[in-house]
């Protein structure tokens, strides 16, 4: 039974990294129909920028509020030099891009801060205030900072003018328009968002899993899989998904196919959602008129 | 000089030209139609007014060219547009559509009293204001997208076939509303439609599409007494 619990905890823990990917994901998705595979890799070279800060000599929590205005800054960079122009061009291409960014930002990592391992700062302290064998204090702290971090984001799109304007240029960009929103502002803040989102997944993770250019292989491939099972359409499903996809992967590590198999787990869960269920847990089912 | 000034408009989808060197004049405070069968270029129009087509040719608003400008920045000049099927946001509440009919409005008593106005003139969207706009009926949708128009607090507004699909008794109801926004609020208005009757009855001034050319201009009750668009239009 304690080894049911911690298991569970710990995939909960490692489930909030996957919601905040899934997150990001599904928002430049809702934004331009498109899956954003390079966000594992930005997120990997957010969590560098943070390094070095630190190195420099920065305490933590300015390293990690200088390196979100840098990721925030760069995916809108990304979007208007990169994804602007070729708005309008077939999948195929937009596939293409993102292959490449995702291969220039780990060729990136590796050339500045080369492929060997390094720590990350845990920024929780290394006790909890309570007794318990069941979870780690960083593995509490990670389910808190994103909590925190989603309750924002929440807060930002059903509260706010921008928020709303946000969803409204992603859903319908021609009304949009007409009511007096940049859609093109609004696509470069949804980069922006995504970017910060992902570079705190990133500083979340790095202690656990050290920091290196390849860090974000796995973890994106099940934060992919917490997006199509919460539905490409639902951000708060991709949230969900990404929380389930972290307990999945920890009880079917633990009790069914071991370690070797953890990210086969995951792609067989999107082939399997995909095939049986494709608009996902909570995702609208999308109508196409002709 | 008129409020808004078209000059040798043309517009094109592709290669395909659209309208071929339109010209027209909108009085402020008035009611102008356009009216033309299916194809005559009524919607191209609308759009291009906004932006919304490539065009060339001139289009001045109080003085100003709109040609080459961005939509959003066109529509934050004072010109809202009412679109063809409506433009709802579907899946956001009533209230939050009038909330982004107000995206350019600053000031958090502004936005209330505009749309206090819009409920008084449509209380229907007051009753439905926490509903998901997409699950109004097609009545109240034209209604919101009116009112989210009216958001804007525009001094022109563009209105592209508010009667299409609509019950007789609602689109009777919808245009006496149009015409009450247009002299208590003060808003100048250009009507597309296909209902002639419907149109020559709120507009005063009216202008005949045909295949991209303005080929009839003039008052609503000389075009409405002319013999070719009575046959042709109004059928009787």
């Amino acid at each position: 039974m304690d080894q049911f619990l911690q298991q569970t905890l710990s995939g909960l823990a490692n489930g909030a990294i996957y919601a905040s990917l899934a997150l990001a994901v599904v928002m430049i998705y809702q934004a331009i129909d498109h899956f954003n595979f390079a966000q594992g890799e930005m997120a990997m070279f957010s969590t560098f920028i943070a390094w070095q800060l630190i190195a420099w000599g920065a305490p933590y929590w300015v390293a990690f509020v200088v390196c979100l205005a840098i990721s925030f800054i760069g995916g809108m960079a990304i979007e208007r030099i990169i994804f602007a122009p070729i708005h309008d061009a077939p999948a195929l291409s937009h596939v293409v891009v993102f292959i490449a960014l995702t291969l220039i930002f780990n060729a990136m990592a590796g050339f500045i801060w080369e492929f060997t391992i390094k720590e990350f700062p845990s920024p929780f302290p290394a006790e909890l205030p309570f007794e318990t064998k069941l979870i780690g204090p960083h593995e509490v702290g990670i389910v808190g900072i994103t909590l925190i971090m989603l309750g924002m984001i929440y807060v930002f799109f059903r509260f706010t003018p921008i928020g709303l304007a946000m969803r409204a240029a992603a859903a319908s960009p021609e009304s949009a328009r007409l009511v007096g929103i940049s859609v093109k502002k609004m696509l470069g803040l949804g980069w922006g968002l995504a970017a910060a989102v992902g570079a705190v997944a990133g500083m979340m993770i790095a202690p656990v899993v050290f920091l290196e250019p390849n860090m974000m292989l796995g973890i994106l491939l099940y934060g992919f899989a917490g997006a199509v099972v919460g539905g490409l359409t639902s951000p708060g499903g991709a949230v969900v998904g990404g929380f389930l996809m972290g307990v999945l992967e920890a009880l079917a590590g633990t009790y069914v196919i071991g370690s070797e198999l953890k990210l086969t787990f995951a792609l067989v869960v999107i082939v399997a959602v995909l095939l049986f269920r494709p608009a996902g847990l909570f995702g609208r089912v999308v109508v196409q008129r002709v | 000089m008129a409020m808004l000034e078209v000059r040798g408009l043309e517009a094109f989808y592709g290669h395909t030209q659209a309208l071929h060197g339109l010209d027209f004049d909108l009085e402020e405070g008035g009611i102008t139609t356009i009216l033309g069968a299916n194809g005559a270029g009524k919607t191209t129009t609308l759009r291009s007014i906004c932006g919304m087509v490539s065009n060339n040719g001139s289009i001045t608003f109080d003085g100003e060219g709109l040609i080459g400008k961005a939509t959003e920045n066109i529509v934050r000049k004072g010109i809202a547009h009412v679109p063809e099927g409506r433009g709802t946001f579907v899946r956001v509440t009533t209230e939050e559509n009038l909330r982004l009919g107000a995206f350019t409005v600053k000031g958090a008593k502004k936005i209330a009293d505009g749309m206090e106005r819009v409920y008084t003139y449509f209380p229907r969207l007051k009753e439905r204001r926490n509903q998901q706009a997409g699950t109004l009926s097609g009545g109240e949708q034209q209604m919101l997208a009116v009112g989210r128009a009216m958001m804007l607090q525009p001094r022109l507004m563009l209105l592209d076939e508010p009667s299409f699909g609509l019950a007789p008794l609602i689109v009777k109801e919808l245009f006496e509303i149009l015409r009450t926004i247009n002299q208590e609020e003060g808003v100048s208005m250009l009507l597309v439609e296909q209902n002639a009757t419907l149109a020559l009855g709120l507009a005063d001034h009216a202008y005949l599409l045909e295949t991209g050319r303005v080929v009839m201009s003039g008052t609503s009750d000389d075009i409405a007494s002319d013999e070719n668009v009575r046959k042709s239009y109004l059928g009787y």
